[in-house]
């Protein structure tokens, strides 16, 4: 699955329309059109402003949450299962109701989104530091590198997305001791997400770097020794950003969808630090016990903010494909 | 042709023996197998016995080579949790997925081509935008939410569907199928609805940029100039050079379809490979997770193996390597 | 010859079956699969429940849950005191049309204790067993012992010849790397046959016409479903795709009942829900272990609300348990059943005067696939017990993988659900797991204790024939547990089975245990 929103619109393959190397200029000029493209799209404005009011939310949850719902000495079982506060039955200041132990759901779905977000973003970022080292290093120096990094590649893409990431996650948790466990959830989603992702943002890389190391500028700089790693930085780098950053910001979405996936199937965060994906999986079991709340709403912010990522990455596809202009 | 056959073939091989030493990997180290299967009772002298029994005090060389014979001839041991053979145990499921998967495919087609070919040939109209917009929904929601939801409307609510499990099924030979009884087609609706939602979006939104970029060659604006009729350039002549990618999409993709479809068989308790393989993660199954991850990546390299070759033979070009070196990836 | 012959009257039952579809079927959807078709290699107690429909005991309980004749129709013990004789029906025959003798009768006995047998712990007193002749055989035990015809109940009896020829008179090796016969073929003497089975889909089960009892069910067909989401099960039985399901959610209760097409069956199960707690040096972590002192043991029972748990969790359908059996059990009293009261202030006094250090961090291990709404009151507890200023770590994994940890002792404080089945008797749950771990006795003392005084109890018990001195002796050892806080008992859960008005007769068993030969569906459904 991870690659085939790249698949869908050939992406501009970045060495076929060789850019001037002064990049500075330009890319000011493309984040003004950029803006213009922005403005005249409402539904990416629209996308943008409800991912900031979800990300901020999240991001101040502490402070505008009536209750830590991580912490267990403060769920009181007297006050589970309390209906919303349209609700006839409905109680202050449980806007949202709250599950079968009492945990507020409005809490709960703020803390679970920033769980969300946080791998989402981190598990990108993971995945964008490693691709991209080693697609230069593949594409850069050729050679046995190349072979051994690509093949790696490979196999990592002839495996289902979903399945290494579930594979990862369950072999984590099955062999890690219960205390290290909880401590180590986050970290070990992020990884299992990251480790099926980078391949792409390598390839793009290694394509651009391949073709760009053959150019005279490069082997001029070679010639009075400029740092290969800085020849990297500065020259080849800055000319996939593009793709890249469409990938990215689609991938940013689908790591949220697969941190949710995994979640519900039970191999994600455990149920005492619940993220969106595992507030469904336990409300799931009350669907038809009249208890709706308690899947609906996680059910509804995982929705909103996965179409918001997708809404700016589509946005962001076709403001930067040359062709679509 | 034979010498690019034949490193294609090496190469999926190459990939293979090292998800075999993958799942290997996984299948020696992760948990104990001694632990899982001694009953609570056994004395560590049992349990010394039955792991020299094993032969895993053998070399890892030889615990692996072992392990990439017996794989390569259908043998991944015994279930620990069902005490069944595992490849019978799978092939015992994999009817149940392949159709699910089937279905799910046949609806994407069905309904992502023509929504591709009106989003593409009314571009900015309001019906292309709300689809287009529909499509960003589409690939948004997580499929298990899309389950749930379709649970609770057509089989509580309504009350049309069942919600769970495949129905009726008849075997023809040693495949059980659904698809011939009225409750196995039933039981089969909201399965591959709910697998197929990202798939419509995925065909849609190719068929979509690629009739955009079909109805500006010459030969369209030809046709459109000799007089044929509009409806007819777009949906036939356009659409016919889309279908080749919509098609290698599509068979690229089953291999993927069969690894989600675990979700939807989880939610609908759909009694395919997937359901099998999650009970085998929760219940630390190591045999099946093993053979599970070997199949399903076996079908991967298998189809994209496939794609490669029958592309290499429609277009020479591709055979040689350094046009490849240079040009995309696939 | 005989898989032949097997064959043949499987073909020969599922041609009827097709013929007669339209006929009496319940449409069972279980919370879960059955493990093998082999009662002897999977000891657990749905699967031994599912296949007593296919293989029968010498002995079974009657609707009342009172010991009656089935295979054996008599039994004496002999002079010696510790052989028991018993006289085999006449006339049953397996489902491959083999006559039942006293041969079968051995050989299975033999299976079912064979040392790498799961099942071996249900037959602790049993030594050896002789034909005596073609319907007569001795079983010698290890003892005096009162409870053999209890244990005896949930002993199916293989055909020997059947498992000559397809090699599988011991239990399944799984190290073997081969699969046994007998866990995907099955042939008792039971009122079922079993049809095909795939496992976490659908196991059919087909009348047994030559059955040698006389049937009070009418069923033709019974086809078992396993439906592991509850919810997924709610909306299956209210769209009639199953018409009976043996654990409704407690939560669903109302939603079922109101509906106009299900009845629901209530009651209380005879299990005992408790928490155990660890009694080795240190815990998991390494630190030093608090509970071996009674006294922490009782804060953390004084810290648990029971009665928060039973309205909230248990929605009012549990009954609150003081001491460690059901009031049904053999061996209960009711002075043994008192509480010591909610008070989490003398709980933390508590914990202070043991010195045990503020936010002390120990695992809780519970099941997501064991007890009624497991998960969630043990989320309910760690919350209580973090209130008294400790820090529990929740554990929640399947059985599958909880199990090691807790017989490893790689966990510290874990839940247990004890029916004492299928002895029915005190005496079940004091050799098994309040005993010190020895031999056969102990083996669900997970936490490691040893009262020797208890153990002298238990052992004493576990001779006598005489009935009452027995049970004052057991009654005696459960109020030693009770004052040691061995372990806390929770409550008795509570069980919920729903049928669609299809299904005109179904006996809800204490046992919790479906008996579908009492079970009666309306025709035509």
């Amino acid at each position: 699955m991870a690659d085939l929103s790249m698949t869908t619109e050939p992406t501009p393959v970045p060495a076929a329309t060789p850019m001037p190397a002064r990049r500075s200029r330009l890319s000011r000029m493309r984040d003004s059109d950029l803006w213009h493209s922005f403005r005249g799209h409402p539904s990416a404005i629209f996308a943008a402003c409800l991912l900031a009011l979800v990300a901020l939310t999240a991001l101040f949850a502490p402070l505008i949450t009536p209750q830590d719902p991580y912490d267990l000495s403060a769920l009181e079982l007297w006050n589970a299962e309390i209906p919303p506060i349209w609700n006839a039955d409905g109680q202050m200041p449980y806007l949202l109701g709250t599950d079968t132990q009492g945990r507020d759901i409005l809490s709960a779905i703020l803390y679970g989104s920033r769980i969300s977000l946080v791998i989402g973003f981190a598990s990108v970022m993971v995945a964008l530091a490693v691709g991209l080292t080693l697609g230069l290093i593949a594409g850069y120096f050729g050679g046995w590198i190349d072979n051994v990094i690509m093949r790696v590649g490979d196999v990592l893409l002839s495996m289902p997305f979903i399945l290494i990431a579930i594979l990862i996650t369950a072999v984590a948790t099955a062999s890690l001791p219960t205390g290290l466990k909880d401590v180590l959830a986050a970290p070990i989603l992020i990884l299992a997400i990251a480790v099926p992702s980078w391949v792409q943002y390598a390839r793009t890389v290694r394509a651009s770097a391949m073709v760009e190391r053959k150019k005279e500028y490069v082997q001029a700089a070679r010639l009075i020794r400029v740092k290969s790693w800085r020849i990297m930085l500065h020259h080849i780098l800055p000319n996939c950003l593009t793709p890249i950053l469409v990938a990215a910001t689609l991938n940013f979405g689908l790591a949220i969808l697969s941190e949710a996936t995994l979640s519900f199937l039970g191999v994600g965060m455990p149920p005492d630090q619940p993220s969106l994906g595992t507030l469904i999986r336990i409300g799931n079991q009350y669907l038809f016990s009249g208890l709706w709340w308690i899947v609906v709403f996680p059910a509804v912010q995982l929705c909103l903010i996965v179409v918001s990522v997708n809404m700016i990455g589509d946005w962001l596809r076709d403001a930067l494909n040359p062709k679509l202009r | 042709m034979l010498a690019f056959l034949i490193k294609r073939t090496a190469n999926a091989a190459f990939v293979m023996l090292a998800v075999a030493l993958l799942a290997f990997t996984i299948f020696r180290f992760f948990g104990d197998p001694v632990e899982m299967m001694v009953n609570e009772q056994a004395t560590q002298a049992d349990r010394a016995e039955l792991r020299e029994r094993l032969g895993l005090n053998d070399g890892f060389v030889t615990q692996y080579t072992r392990f990439v014979t017996n794989a390569v001839q259908g043998d991944f041991g015994i279930s620990y949790r069902n005490q069944q053979d595992v490849m019978v145990l799978i092939g015992d499921r994999f009817p149940a997925t392949f159709e699910l998967v089937l279905v799910a495919t046949v609806i994407s087609l069905v309904v992502g081509i023509p929504l591709g070919v009106i989003t593409a040939v009314h571009r900015d109209s309001r019906l292309a935008n709300a689809l287009q917009l529909g499509s960003i929904v589409g690939v948004s929601l997580p499929s298990f939410v899309v389950g749930i939801m379709l649970i609770l409307a057509f089989s509580v609510t309504l009350g049309w569907l069942p919600a769970f499990g495949r129905g009726e099924t008849v075997d023809v030979g040693w495949w059980s199928t659904g698809l011939l009884t009225p409750s196995g087609r039933a039981a089969l609706v909201l399965p591959a609805i709910s697998l197929s939602t990202f798939q419509i979006t995925l065909v849609m939104r190719l068929v979509r940029a690629e009739m955009l970029e079909t109805l500006r060659t010459d030969y369209v604006k030809f046709a459109r100039a000799r007089g044929v009729p509009a409806a007819r350039v777009q949906w036939v002549h356009a659409l016919r050079n889309c279908l080749m990618p919509v098609i290698t999409l599509t068979g690229m993709q089953i291999g993927n379809l069969i690894a989600f479809a675990l979700v939807t068989e989880t939610v609908f308790q759909w009694p395919g490979m997937g359901l099998l393989f999650i009970q085998a993660v929760t219940f630390v199954d190591i045999p099946v997770m093993a053979a599970y991850l070997m199949l399903v990546s076996f079908i991967f390299v298998a189809l994209n193996t496939a794609v490669d070759v029958t592309y290499a033979w429609v277009d020479p070009r591709l055979r040689d390597d350094t046009a490849k070196a240079g040009g995309a990836n696939g | 010859m005989k898989l032949r012959s097997l064959m043949l009257v499987s073909a020969a039952v599922a041609g009827l079956a097709g013929a007669a579809q339209a006929e009496n079927v319940l449409k069972w959807g279980a919370n879960r699969d059955i493990g093998s078709l082999d009662p002897y290699s999977y000891g657990d107690s749905f699967t031994i429940n599912v296949l007593n429909h296919v293989y029968e005991g010498l002995v079974r309980y009657n609707e009342e849950l009172k010991i009656e004749p089935a295979l054996a129709e008599s039994w004496e013990i002999l002079d010696d005191q510790i052989t028991w004789r018993f006289k085999l029906r006449e006339g049953v025959t397996f489902h491959n049309g083999n006559p039942f003798t006293a041969d079968d009768v051995v050989a299975s006995l033999e299976r079912v204790s064979h040392e790498t047998s799961p099942l071996k712990g249900n037959l602790p007193a049993y030594v050896s067993s002789k034909v005596v002749d073609d319907l007569t055989v001795d079983i010698t035990l290890n003892g005096t012992y009162p409870l053999l015809l209890n244990d005896l109940t949930n002993i199916h009896i293989f055909d020997k010849e059947w498992m000559e020829a397809n090699d599988s008179l011991l239990p399944t090796d799984i190290g073997s790397g081969k699969e046994g016969f007998a866990t995907y073929n099955a042939n008792g003497t039971g009122p079922f046959i079993v049809e095909s089975r795939q496992p976490d889909a659908k196991t059919v089960f087909v009348v047994n016409p030559d059955w040698w009892d006389t049937p009070k069910h009418n069923l033709d067909r019974i086809e078992l479903t396993p439906v592991t989401s509850a919810a997924t099960r709610v909306a299956a039985l209210l769209s009639g795709e199953i018409n009976f399901t043996n654990d409704a959610p407690v939560q669903d209760l109302p939603r079922l009942a109101a509906a106009p097409n299900v009845e629901v069956l209530e009651g209380v199960d005879l299990r005992t829900v408790m928490i155990g707690f660890p009694f080795r040096d240190t815990l998991v972590s390494g630190e030093p272990n608090p509970f071996k002192e009674r006294s922490v043991r009782e804060a953390l029972y004084k810290a648990i609300d029971l009665d928060l748990i039973h309205q909230k969790v248990m929605r009012g359908k549990s009954r609150i348990a003081g001491a460690t059996v059901a009031p049904p059990i053999p061996g209960y009293t009711e002075a043994l059943d008192t509480l010591p009261g909610y008070d989490p202030d003398a709980a933390k006094a508590l914990l202070a005067e043991a010195g045990v250090p503020e936010g002390l961090a120990f695992e809780f291990n519970c099941l997501s696939d064991g007890l009624v709404n497991e998960e969630q009151f043990c989320q309910a507890i760690a919350s209580m017990w973090s209130r008294i200023g400790l820090s529990p770590k929740l554990d929640v994994a399947p059985r599958a993988v909880q199990t090691p940890k807790r017989t490893n002792g790689t966990t510290d404080v874990y839940t247990l659900g004890w029916a004492t089945l299928p002895m029915l008797d005190a005496y079940s749950p004091l050799l098994q797991i309040f005993h010190t771990k020895e031999g056969n006795s102990g083996v669900f003392n997970w936490g490691g204790w040893s009262f020797p005084e208890l153990d002298k109890l238990i052992d004493a018990a576990g001779s006598e024939l005489d009935t009452p001195k027995r049970l004052a002796m057991e009654t005696e050892a459960l109020q030693i547990v009770k004052d040691e806080i061995i372990m806390i008992p929770l409550h008795q859960q509570p069980m919920a089975w729903a049928v669609t008005d299809a299904v005109t007769e179904m006996p809800l068993f204490p046992d919790n245990k479906p008996r579908l030969w009492f079970a009666r569906v309306g025709s035509g459904s």
